[in-house]
């Protein structure tokens, strides 16, 4: 090898001379609450979106990032005529807004999904309901996230 | 070091001036498993067999059970049946004395024996997928069946091995784990809550490892906590101090397959 | 052939809502994350999964990196008629996995 050791290899051999965990000397990028408001433009495109009518389930405080259990339900009779057609979760600090597109529709019978996320970080989880008739409705939940207290030698 | 990584030897280090040597055991009647710390929704998640990540090791497991396997081309439920009447109970016995190699050996240990001995096929490597899953569905088979682990003339002096490893202070932190498990449950570990460390339901799904796990894997995971040099797979030091965990849990009830955070 | 837990009822009234849950093994590796020496681990995810009611399309989910290794989902349908329901999933590096129930609906 020659004799320029690169930084990050140095710190790596460091870390691991140390017994540090084997995860990361950069942390990874996280997208801002800009780039989850352009996720969501995508998506309703100049159409406003109401709070309301969603309802978004997450722990207040969550033990480990790696699983969050969530649910979101929305409001409706999920008739032919009347239904839910999507849901869409985002977050604002994850390394990418999309979480979840779910596609629902009036054999559904009922507007209400559950399932485990990742969250990188303490934030705020956003979920928009998209109707048939064309509306858009969101609600949000805060959840803080704790991490494990040892980082393990992989 | 990142923020997290810094706040920690300094929470221990603090744990480790002000821990001044209580070494209190917990007495039987105030044991708690770990489940009794998790939140709601972590229970929520170990309660329900059909959404239990755990059980999909489980699944697995069966399915192994019944492959045929070797040289010998022989299954474990050629010789062992059914398991859910001939491994009740099994795993509540282990890490239990093995003659032929004068020591106990945990679970996995004695799978890769009958692996070897029985069906003539290599041993499945610590912490693969395989011998996850078939320990998994073996231990799965005395859920709810009181741990049943009692000293004898063979087993006293390996578990007192593990008993002296536990109260020993160790690592670069210089903590012994009863400071935390014995002293501090309860109570938090930046951001944690320290359990008493009963292995009630190994192997675990636990949430930070995103899979399922073994005793020793979380057992090297707080050796590298505390900045010691953890012992290999299979060590008979890992082995005691397995023995001697699941002393101090005895008639505590196995939940296998357990969630964890 | 990945490992996947499936719940549906055996049978049901007709018009009844039923739920169903589906549990599969799998890593949902992000792509963000980092080995000892810096190098990127690649993304390896399910990105879709689909269910099928006698063939017709009753719910999809598409996913992304932030939904947990082993994904998990709750999610309801009418109970119209008896058959079978079948679950789709797929992914990235070809991944690809298939698992039915039936039900009776009387």
């Amino acid at each position: 090898m020659n004799g320029e050791t690169s930084r990050r290899e140095f710190l790596a051999g460091a870390a691991a001379g140390l017994g540090l965990g084997a995860i990361i000397t950069v942390r990874p990028a996280h997208a801002t609450p800009q780039e989850m408001q352009e996720a969501i433009r995508k998506i309703v495109g100049s159409a406003p979106v109401t709070k309301g009518r969603v309802k978004l389930e997450l722990p207040p405080l969550s033990e480990n990032g790696n699983t969050v259990p969530l649910t979101v339900s929305v409001e409706s009779a999920m008739t032919p005529a009347e239904h839910v057609r999507a849901i869409h979760v985002f977050t604002e600090l994850n390394p990418q807004p999309e979480v979840v597109t779910f596609r629902l529709g009036p054999r559904a019978g009922r507007a209400r999904v559950s399932t485990r996320i990742r969250l990188a970080n303490t934030q705020t989880v956003t979920a928009i309901g998209e109707l048939s008739d064309g509306s858009f409705w969101s609600a949000t939940a805060a959840v803080v996230v704790t991490l494990a207290a040892c980082l393990e030698d992989a | 070091m990142s923020g997290r990584a810094r706040r920690l030897p300094i929470a221990l280090s603090i744990v480790a001036l002000t821990g001044v040597s209580f070494a209190a055991e917990i007495p039987l009647a105030e044991r708690r498993s770990g489940y009794e710390l998790m939140s709601q929704e972590t229970r929520a998640m170990q309660d329900d067999d059909t959404a239990n990540p755990g059980m999909l090791g489980v699944l697995e497991g069966g399915a192994l059970w019944a492959r045929k396997a070797g040289a010998a081309g022989r299954a474990c439920a050629d010789c062992h049946g059914d398991a859910r009447q001939s491994m009740k109970g099994v795993a509540a016995r282990y890490p239990a004395y093995d003659a032929a190699l004068k020591r106990p050996v945990n679970l996995e240990q004695r799978i890769n024996v009958c692996r070897t001995e029985r069906q003539q096929a290599p041993t499945l490597a610590y912490e693969s997928r395989e011998l996850l899953a078939l320990t998994a569905y073996v231990a799965r088979q005395s859920r709810g069946m009181p741990i049943d682990i009692t000293a004898d003339a063979r087993t006293q002096p390996f578990l007192d091995g593990g008993r002296a490893a536990f109260y020993r202070r160790q690592g670069q932190l210089n903590l012994a784990c009863s400071q935390c498990h014995d002293d501090q449950w309860g109570r938090k570990l930046a951001g944690n809550v320290i359990p008493q460390a009963h292995p009630t339901g190994y192997p675990v799904y636990r949430l930070e490892w995103q899979s399922l796990g073994s005793l020793q894997r979380r057992l090297r995971n707080c050796l590298v906590g505390i900045r010691a040099e953890p012992y290999e797979y299979g060590a008979p030091e890992l082995v005691d101090l397995e023995l001697f965990l699941m002393w101090r849990a005895r008639g505590m009830a196995i939940e296998t397959p357990a969630v964890r955070p | 052939m990945a490992n996947a837990l499936i719940n549906v009822p055996d049978r049901a009234r007709r018009g009844e809502i039923i739920e169903i849950k589906t549990l599969i093994s799998h890593p949902m590796e992000t792509g963000y994350r980092r080995s000892q020496l810096g190098a990127r681990i690649p993304r390896d995810i399910v990105r879709l999964f689909v269910c099928t009611y006698n063939g017709t399309e009753v719910f999809r989910a598409e996913l992304h990196p932030a939904i947990a290794a082993n994904p998990f989902f709750v999610f309801s349908t009418v109970a119209t008629e008896s058959g079978t329901l079948a679950f789709q999933w797929t992914g990235d590096n070809g991944f690809s996995a298939t698992e039915t129930a039936t039900i009776t609906v009387d």
